[in-house]
């Protein structure tokens, strides 16, 4: 139950023009101070998983089965998913690529767009859709049926019960599933080039190998573990703080996967800024873009 | 038996969500060993009140003592441990509906004694027989059963770590006459075999009338003026009837009264 502030617009809605201009400022403010007011209440619920992960971790048991419905249940869906980007990056450079009779460098182009961007982002995506609204679904009607009440009357910590094997499953097995998609988009874009493009293996795999750096690997497998964690967080929150009856329910599943999904994407961005900051820190002399 | 020395002081506790306020200056004293009936029609705040005893609602104002120790100073852990020394049985149970229901009741000794592992079997047994269940269902899931299934396994689960308080939320609403009155026995019983402090929110005055050594009763503060209490009525089950507050009678009694008028007004029943 939330006995937070109610930010709605004071008094009766004025009338006329100004009154419309008035009440939509009014309403905007209202937003504004709802959305800063979740955004800090998530981070609270953030640092608390993260201080329950650190102080006691969670039953073997209970960490195994939350990784089985999150991990090994996903990998199918991933994995195909994964493939079918790959051979879409195919089908969609090879036209302009062989305009200018750079058809062999596809495998370079591939490889690096799926570990950098595309890998980490759609996998996350996916899993934001498929883990994320499970989660909020499960945990909120955990929340409507006072089983999390019932919880905390036993003097268990529901965070350290519920979110942090969630959390914990997120962080550690949505990376893997993302090397697992970047995997199989690698597999599926080789194998259309080579089989169906006619493109030369041997040309295609030793510029595959020219272009991409093991930075590459580490650069999607980073932006992994950040997804993973604002998946979790963002999935667990919205069940705990889910409004009671079916509409809740559903309402806090379907706001799990659009916070989460806008989450990633800016996310997305400013992990990129920082990544290839820190590269050219590192590497100051090396090439920053394929073919550079 | 019950003491002088109360276990249980709520003083001068606020409770509002938002803009609404549900609670309002309440001032209640617990003794070890009675079993209080908290009547009130629903939207009242007696589940919130129930709930703001063990901290799962912060109140804005005023505090809870638990044993003597206030339950608002108390670190997240602390909290936890008197927690365990609290036994509460939901309004629809609340059991867990992932886990069979040998899993749901034996939870709290897994959580908090996991070492006496040995005694797990013999206890699970002796809960399920005191709340007269037999052993077929405990490989079932919360599911499988019906109501009042559901509402003894609850009551096993609340037992399971010996509570000294007992708190139940709504334990007869929804189940028929007959096994309503199973539950009242069993709250009896346990309140005999346990000497449990016990505070029962309902508004079966049946059940408050057979099981409770004292009633208070809460007022909707929306239908208060703001200078008049919430408790309304604060006495033994027998003295209801005879109160001169209307407001109480009429409850006890089940007579809608002025409200009849009012719907009325609203155009809800049609005067002819």
């Amino acid at each position: 139950m939330s006995t937070g502030a109610d930010y709605s617009s004071p008094g009766l809605p004025r009338r006329g023009v100004l009154g419309a201009i008035y009440n939509s400022f009014a309403d905007l403010g209202a937003w504004i101070l709802t959305a800063i007011e979740t955004l800090g209440d998530m981070t609270l619920f953030a640092w608390r998983t993260v201080v329950w992960l650190f102080t006691r971790l969670p039953r073997r048991a209970t960490l195994v089965s939350n990784m089985y419905q999150i991990g090994v249940l996903s990998l199918p869906v991933v994995a195909l998913t994964g493939t079918f980007i790959g051979m879409v990056l195919a089908v969609q450079s090879f036209t302009q690529f062989r305009s200018f009779g750079l058809e062999t460098q596809l495998g370079g182009v591939i490889n690096k767009s799926m570990l950098r961007e595309l890998g980490p982002v759609l996998a996350a995506t996916m899993l934001a859709g498929r883990v994320g609204s499970a989660m909020a679904a499960e945990l909120g009607t955990m929340r409507v049926t006072e089983q999390i009440d019932a919880l905390s009357s036993m003097g268990t910590n529901p965070i350290q019960y519920l979110v942090v094997p969630r959390f914990l499953s997120c962080l550690l097995l949505i990376p893997a599933l993302t090397v697992m998609a970047v995997f199989m988009g690698v597999v599926g874009g080789a194998g259309y080039c080579i089989f169906v493009l006619d493109i030369d293996i041997h040309h295609y795999t030793s510029n595959a190998n020219k272009f991409v750096e093991n930075w590459d690997l580490f650069y999607g497998v980073t932006k992994s573990i950040f997804f993973g964690a604002t998946i979790g967080v963002v999935s667990c929150y919205r069940g705990f703080h889910c409004e009671p009856g079916a509409e809740g329910v559903g309402s806090a599943a379907t706001t799990a996967f659009v916070q989460s999904f806008v989450a990633i994407i800016v996310l997305d961005l400013f992990l990129s800024i920082l990544l290839d900051t820190i590269y050219l820190m590192i590497w100051s002399d090396a090439p920053m873009m394929l073919g550079a | 038996m019950v003491s002088a020395d109360p276990i249980i002081e709520i003083d001068n506790l606020h409770v509002r969500f938002g803009p609404q306020q549900v609670l309002r200056d309440i001032t209640l004293s617990v003794p070890r060993g009675q079993t209080l009936a908290i009547i009130g029609e629903s939207g009242c705040g007696k589940t919130v009140l129930l709930k703001s005893i063990i901290g799962l609602i912060r109140p804005q104002q005023g505090h809870v003592e638990f044993d003597n120790q206030r339950m608002d100073r108390l670190r997240e852990r602390e909290i936890a441990e008197q927690r365990t020394r609290f036994g509460f049985v939901f309004q629809n149970s609340a059991l867990f509906d992932s886990m069979t229901v040998a899993e749901n009741i034996l939870f709290p000794l897994k959580q908090h004694r996991p070492k006496e592992r040995a005694r797990f079997q013999g206890e699970l047994l002796e809960r399920l027989a005191e709340v007269g269940l037999p052993t077929s269902v405990l490989s079932k899931r919360p599911a499988e059963l019906s109501g009042g299934m559901r509402k003894r396994v609850g009551l096993a689960r609340a037992l399971i770590m010996q509570p000294e308080v007992l708190l139940y939320d709504e334990p007869t609403t929804g189940l028929d006459p007959i096994v309503s009155d199973v539950i009242n026995e069993l709250m009896m019983r346990t309140r005999d075999s346990y000497s449990v402090t016990s505070i029962i929110v309902t508004h079966d005055m049946k059940s408050a009338c057979k099981v409770a050594d004292r009633v208070v009763m809460l007022y909707p503060l929306t239908r208060l003026e703001t200078d008049e209490r919430q408790t309304i009525f604060d006495g033994e089950p027998e003295e209801t009837e005879l109160s001169s507050d209307r407001r109480v009678t009429q409850f006890v009694r089940g007579e809608a009264g002025d409200r009849l008028l009012e719907m009325r007004d609203r155009g809800v029943v049609d005067e002819a």
